[in-house]
């Protein structure tokens, strides 16, 4: 209840986020000993000078390959697991995920044309087109559901917007699927995209997400307690003085720009929108005040560690980071169902 | 205390479907209006064109201050609705629920201030729902939910209250117990009332005044006693009843509204 409360709950996610850092940083095929990196980790903060016994060149692996990594996996489960909070608040239903409204639909079609279509053409640009494609597809899917759910009335009804969703969805992917069946030559590439990784990431990747993230993220948490007037129903909403549709486009918009650029470097990861936000309800409660501060340091923390086991299981080969969510995180929130009571 | 004025208020459905057709009335200050009528008669939709929540023509005013001219917010401290059937969250405390009452009264970005708390705790007290406050909705009974709903429209502080159906899903004594904590509440927060009730007696014992509405239209206004005559209610309800109003030593109105074996050819 209290605020007290919740700055412990807020400093147990920090924790949390910290600790998967450390380990993400830690663990990895090649690099120094695994027990040295936390020391290190250390050393390298401003005015502390200590030896770790880490080289130069061990250093670099651990920051030049491992730390973005581990950087864009906490921004990407962050960023997934706050906007499925959000959309599961905003349209009132459980089963609800952040790719909802076409952000996965339209970025998977996104990089497909990149990865086929547009393959030839940009071979020998600097930049790779794929994250951007993406990212204009999955603005411009979730856009047209937004357009077809608003023409039947569905500003009036998050219903309606839902049942948008899901056929704009099947629309996006039938095209996706006509334009793979014609380029076969490319769905192996197209379906390690659609897996979703991390292993690839670079500074740059971060870079490229960084603002949407924090933008999206600052606008959501500033709309905590729209979301818990949505909690009684939207007709309750609107009589206590909430402007609905217009508050929901809002919350919308910035759920589905935070989620479509961290899909567009990541591809698809599933799972961590959906489950982690219900854990979090099972342990803190489902107000959104503390909901959505948790779940996304909650989704940050577990996509770190989830990217864990990912590089070391399968070596040299990698384990797709969804497999590895849905692998730990499905019994794990089996578990929770059985011992604890929704909301007790 | 506000005075309510409605001139000539359409609900319309679609293109064909009139709910509600050119009502017009004045609903006094501190007065109790039961809106009374079979299903479909417009009393729903009634409620809900004066919180806005359907489009309606005509005008309907607050103390010469027409609705529509308020914004969502400042409607909303005028007016606070009571739906038929609240979609209460099993997972919300019975205090976040009474707290979000103070909607109204935080800016958009602002959070509940102390006033805000002190008010939804207060509201919370009055309606001795003290011990149930920190309890999840999810655990309560639907008399004390029915409770928590009334304190979550009173803590909006508005002078007009409206109550759709405020005891359909309660027994016979917890509908008793609702009614008499609204008659309550009405003298001691001063307020206007208008509620839409399907329960003939119940509408005819506590109301000061009903409205009878078919089709859309008002079919008779008044007194329990002119209001609820066995044939009208024999022509608009398509029933058999015998109706018996008295007034007690305490001079409260008891309205009995009975349905006869033999039910009449439609």
């Amino acid at each position: 209840m209290s605020a007290q409360h919740d700055a412990r709950w807020f400093a147990g996610g920090t924790i949390f986020v910290l600790c998967a850092v450390v380990l993400g940083a830690s663990i990895g095929p090649a690099g120094p000993d695994w027990w040295r990196v936390p020391g290190e980790l250390i050393n390298r903060l401003p005015l502390i000078e200590f030896n770790t016994g880490v080289s130069d060149a061990e250093w670099a692996i651990v920051w030049k390959i491992r730390m973005p990594r581990v950087v864009l996996g906490g921004l990407v489960g962050g960023m997934l697991s706050l906007a499925g909070a959000t959309y599961q608040g905003v349209f009132r239903n459980p089963l609800v995920d952040p790719y909802l409204l076409g952000a996965a639909a339209g970025a998977g079609l996104g990089a497909t044309v990149a990865l086929t279509i547009g393959r030839g053409a940009t071979a020998d640009w600097p930049i790779d087109p794929v994250p951007t494609v993406a990212f204009v597809f999955a603005v411009a899917t979730v856009m047209v559901t937004y357009a077809v759910g608003a023409a039947f009335n569905g500003s009036r009804s998050g219903v309606t917007l839902v049942l948008a969703g899901v056929a704009v969805v099947s629309f996006t992917s039938a095209i996706q699927t006509f334009i793979l069946q014609r380029n076969v030559e490319a769905i192996r590439e197209v379906f390690r995209w659609i897996l979703g990784s991390l292993s690839l990431a670079s500074w740059a990747d971060v870079r490229l997400v960084v603002p949407y993230v924090a933008v999206s993220t600052v606008v959501l948490l500033f709309h905590r307690r729209h979301l818990d007037a949505f909690r009684v129903g939207d007709d309750e909403a609107a009589t206590l003085g909430v402007s609905v549709a217009r508050t929901r486009l809002i919350i919308v918009v910035a759920a589905t720009l935070g989620t479509a650029a961290v899909v567009s470097v990541s591809g698809l990861i599933g799972f961590v929108g959906l489950v982690v936000p219900h854990v979090v309800r099972l342990v803190a409660g489902a107000g959104h005040r503390r909901l959505l501060p948790l779940s996304l340091l909650g989704g940050a923390g577990f996509l770190i560690l989830a990217d864990v086991p990912g590089r070391m299981l399968a070596r040299p080969a990698e384990t797709p980071i969804g497999v590895v969510t849905a692998f730990i995180g499905a019994p794990f929130f089996l578990y929770l169902l059985r011992t604890r009571r929704v909301g007790g | 205390m506000s005075t309510i004025t409605f001139s000539d208020v359409s609900v319309q459905y679609g293109k064909k479907r009139v709910a509600l057709s050119g009502f017009s009335d004045s609903v006094d200050a501190g007065e109790w209006v039961g809106l009374i009528g079979p299903n479909g008669a417009g009393k729903s939709s009634l409620l809900r064109a004066i919180v806005g929540l359907v489009d309606s023509s005509g005008s309907i005013e607050i103390d010469g201050t027409p609705l529509d001219q308020l914004s969502d917010r400042d409607r909303a401290k005028q007016v606070a609705y009571v739906a038929q059937d609240p979609l209460i969250p099993d997972d919300m405390t019975a205090y976040e629920y009474v707290l979000l009452g103070r909607t109204p009264y935080i800016s958009y970005f602002g959070s509940p201030s102390r006033t805000d708390r002190i008010v939804a705790s207060d509201v919370i007290d009055r309606l001795r729902l003290g011990e149930f406050a920190n309890r999840l909705l999810g655990q309560l009974s639907g008399g004390e939910r029915q409770r928590v709903v009334l304190a979550r429209a009173l803590a909006q502080q508005a002078p007009v209250l409206l109550l759709d159906e405020p005891t359909s899903a309660l027994d016979i004594g917890h509908q008793q117990q609702a009614l008499e904590l609204v008659t309550e509440l009405r003298r001691s927060e001063q307020l206007t009332i208008i509620s839409a009730l399907h329960d003939l007696t119940l509408a005819g014992t506590y109301t000061d005044r009903l409205v009878m509405l078919h089709h859309g239209d008002v079919v008779a206004v008044g007194d329990a006693a002119d209001v609820l005559t066995a044939d009208r209610l024999g022509e608009i309800y398509n029933v058999c009843v015998t109706v018996d109003v008295d007034i007690d030593e305490l001079g409260n109105r008891q309205v009995v509204v009975v349905p006869r074996r033999g039910f009449p050819a439609p």
